[in-house]
């Protein structure tokens, strides 16, 4: 049996407010959050000796984590600034938990805040949208993130007849899961109707197949599966997780279809001894709606090509055959970018404790959640589960 | 080039410079392994294939087909705003490599997978040339 298996757990878990949040800067959301966190967990900030963040765009410095662990006045014996784009996230779960199982540090804070919506500076904004690619060889064309990912999306529609109106469903699947989370930015219900109603950003892809500008941050606190018995939630054990990397610019990919995900897939599987049919729901990066569909497809939940119907007969909602973010995801939850992730982490979490409100899967035991990063470059996949064996 | 003012101009590096000269040329050039005979696009000091270093420059016959494209409806910033809707496609080429490009000389919506493509140049600067590319049954 692999050695991370069941070998760490989460035992602290919060989201900050989300969505238009100006009262604070993406520094002291990312604090909100570890604050938060240590609350969920009943643990003092001296009691963590780990620590991981990310960059944040509206706030960037040269040494993220150290800077929070400042402003926090803790002093972990390990620090870590992660950065693969939407796939840091679990990524940064990876390095906790082989942090942990090396003796590095014993308890680990990932927290990870942005705000991209009410702390971005005039340039900043104008420089992030400005330019996206390899800058000789794909920015000269003048891409935008979503024209990117519509690659994607025309490509499965070429090959498989995937529709609009199919990648429209899960826009629309996740708007109807935000609505049942007190918490999420958008939550009032639309139709496939709307989706396709809405302005067209990059063909096939409208407004609506985009997933939101948000500001937000959530934390986890992650310790050994031994020490995780002492704390005032049950632990979430992380059964699985694996990583797939195959390119950074849309260009090089050797596939527009199919993803790393399908590594990632088969390497957290492979180490949970689970599979597909064994989770109760699946959180997946859906900056686009496109994004889902392969994901579905190289995760295992339906098969080459079958996402579009698959999704047209409602199995990814809630009460369906494997609900997809069951928060709302990026499309309708929040999107603070590259923290995006974490409230997939936190939402699972919730599901795992039977803290998920009106959203709640019944009887939820196991579920995996999958990040995405660059343009469908860097991949992670974690399986959550109440038991540890 | 008034015409192209605030797009993002490619900056050649020692590797790519003989790629862009040759478009400077009108000439689509991508590096050959001598190793394995197998094209390569981005250029490397590597083959992406086998891994030698044994690269030389090949005159590519500048013909492909569209793998997939999108149009853009909102350009990426102002330098863009003239050209706006414009295709951003990736191209299979010929030869074997992918590369991204803008497909011009006909209407996006005309546009669709699959469709045979060939290379024109667009002269940005005394310096710059960008491969673009056409429908070959558009006559342009
Ligand atoms: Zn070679």
């Amino acid at each position: 049996m692999h050695p991370l298996r069941g070998a760490i757990a989460i035992v602290g878990a919060a989201d900050t407010a989300v969505g238009i949040v100006p009262g604070m800067s993406a520094t002291e959301l990312c604090v909100d959050a570890a604050l938060r966190a240590l609350g969920d967990a009943g643990l003092r900030k001296d009691q963590v000796d780990g620590l991981i963040t990310c960059n944040a765009m509206a706030e960037p410095c040269m040494y993220h984590a150290e800077t929070i662990a400042e402003y926090l006045q803790i002093f972990p014996r390990y620090c870590v600034s992660a950065a693969t784009g939407g796939g840091t996230t679990f990524a940064a779960l990876h390095q906790a938990a082989s942090a942990i199982m090396a003796g590095l540090c014993h308890t680990v804070l990932i927290t990870m805040a942005d705000s991209l919506r009410s702390g971005m500076s005039r340039d900043q904004a104008m420089k992030t949208q400005s330019s996206c690619g390899h800058p000789q060889f794909e920015s000269p064309y003048g891409p935008t993130v979503p024209s990117l990912y519509a690659l994607i999306a025309r490509a499965h529609m070429a090959a498989y007849g995937t529709t609009a109106e199919q990648m429209a469903e899960v826009a629309v699947a996740c708007r109807a899961h935000a609505a049942l989370h007190p918490g999420a930015q958008m939550r009032e219900p639309i139709s496939v109707q709307d989706v396709l109603a809405s302005r067209l950003i990059a063909d096939p892809l409208h407004l609506l197949d985009c997933s939101l500008v948000s500001d937000g941050g959530a934390a986890v606190i992650v310790t050994s599966a031994d020490r995780a018995r002492d704390f005032p939630h049950a632990p979430v054990y992380l059964l699985g997780i694996g990583e797939g990397h195959s390119h950074e610019h849309i260009s090089q990919a050797h596939s527009l279809t199919t993803s790393a995900a399908r590594e990632a897939g088969e390497r957290a599987y492979a180490m949970a001894g689970l599979g597909p049919s064994d989770m109760q729901f699946a959180q997946l990066y859906d900056c686009f709606t496109p994004t889902v569909l392969v994901e579905l497809e190289d995760l295992g939940f339906c098969g080459v090509g079958e996402s579009g119907p698959f999704v047209q007969e409602g199995h990814i909602r809630l009460g369906g055959r494997i609900p997809v973010n069951t928060h709302g995801g990026l499309l309708s939850h929040c999107h603070p970018g590259n923290p995006g992730s974490m409230f997939a982490l936190t939402e699972s979490v919730l599901q795992l404790r039977g803290a998920a409100g009106a959203r709640q899967i019944q009887g939820a035991k196991v579920g995996l959640a999958h990040a995405q990063g660059g343009i469908m470059s860097s991949h992670a996949t974690i399986i959550l589960g109440t038991e540890r064996n | 080039m008034d015409a192209h003012a605030g797009k993002h101009f490619p900056r050649p590096t020692p590797v790519s410079r003989p790629y862009w000269e040759g478009c400077r040329e009108g000439r689509l050039l991508l590096q050959l392994c001598t190793g394995c005979n197998r094209h390569q696009f981005y250029p490397r000091i590597l083959c992406s294939h086998c891994g030698a270093s044994t690269l030389a420059w090949a005159q590519a016959s500048g013909h492909g087909t569209v793998q997939s494209y999108t149009v853009v409806r909102r350009p990426v910033s102002p330098g863009y705003a003239a050209d706006t809707p414009y295709v951003i496609a990736l191209i299979a080429l010929a030869e074997g490599p992918v590369m991204m490009s803008n497909v011009v000389g006909c209407a996006p919506e005309d546009v669709s997978v699959g469709m045979p493509v060939e290379v024109l140049f667009e002269t940005w600067s005394g310096e710059i040339t960008v491969p673009k590319f056409r429908p070959v049954t558009a006559g342009a």
